[in-house]
């Protein structure tokens, strides 16, 4: 085996074990969905592991994890800060299920 | 020289100091597009958990997982085929990258069509966008418009895969370009993590 075809075998195992995490991720998924729980707390596990699994495609998949520092934390803190922000309107959508007045 | 130029020639230095984050101008500009994409189906995420928690009766129409579930290994294994695409291509493997790069493109033409026969389906039990038999009538409006919106990407992309990979071996294009059509491509597969437990495993029928 040549050193380039022993580099690319090596790479293509590291993204067989992050697509089999992946594969595993999504299988729990969806055997939460038969799970007889509270859907809030549904929600809040399976967005847990769509945070996981969407970390490791953005690390290993999109190759961020070896960019430079600067532009992980440019991606990052800019993308986190906006999808925080965006978060704001939930205690108004609450406030429709209970029927109560709307702040004037 | 005079110290003039020597001036103006600093300055040109100074400004001429390449990329930013010193990596390469077409794959920054698609990070930049991913960053704003994610943004654009973030507001639509927000805004269909918006609907769901202020409804009383959102609808459960889905009985069976079985085509998400295999739409998802389908997507899923499209990013391995690409990221292999994407090793042939490093190590100037055009055969390889080319039939990787198709790989991935039928399997996202296999997402597409399993996708447009889910939709006809509900089409066919009463959904639309605005009513349907089971509760809440904006339901059917989130879940077309999210889910179109994901499949547009896909398509959009699956059409990328099949340019790029002909002018690759073509030798228009080089293993960079392969590489940030695999950001996309992995983008969209990220986008789908989130869309299947909030928009069909949360509405699946107990």
């Amino acid at each position: 085996m040549t050193t380039t075809e022993a580099g690319k075998s090596a790479g293509m195992g590291k993204d067989l074990v992050v697509y089999l995490c992946l594969l595993a991720l999504a299988g729990v998924q969806f055997a939460m969905a038969f799970q007889n729980i509270d859907t809030s707390q549904m929600l809040v596990r399976m967005l847990a592991v769509a945070i996981v699994e969407a970390g490791l495609a953005v690390m290993f998949f999109m190759h961020l994890w070896s960019e430079k520092r600067g532009f992980v934390l440019f991606v990052l803190v800019f993308t986190i800060f906006v999808l925080l922000a965006m978060q704001y309107g939930w205690t108004d959508s609450t406030r429709m299920v209970v029927g109560a007045p709307f702040a004037k | 020289m005079s110290q003039a130029d020597s001036t103006l020639e600093g300055h040109a230095t100074g400004l001429s100091v390449g990329p930013a984050f010193s990596i390469p101008t077409k794959k920054l500009a698609m990070w930049l597009f991913i960053i704003a994409d994610t943004m654009t189906f973030a507001a639509c995420l927000v805004a269909y958990g918006f609907l769901r928690n202020g409804s009383a009766d959102w609808p459960r129409p889905f009985h069976s997982i079985t085509n998400v579930a295999l739409m998802t290994f389908i997507l899923l294994t499209s990013s391995l085929t690409m990221l292999m695409g994407l090793r042939a291509a490093r190590v100037q493997d055009k055969a390889g990258a080319f039939r990787w790069t198709m790989i991935t493109a039928s399997l996202g033409i296999l997402f597409a069509l399993l996708h447009v026969r889910e939709w006809l389906g509900l089409i066919h039990e009463g959904m639309t966008l605005f009513k349907n038999p089971w509760g809440n009538g904006l339901f059917g409006a989130s879940f077309f418009s999210i889910t179109g919106l994901h499949l547009c990407h896909v398509t959009g992309g699956v059409i990328a895969l099949l340019a790029v990979g002909v002018r690759y071996r073509g030798g228009r294009y080089n293993a960079d370009d392969i590489e940030v059509l695999g950001l996309y491509w992995h983008f969209v597969d990220l986008v789908w993590m989130f869309v299947v437990p909030l928009v069909y495993l949360l509405n699946l029928a107990h």
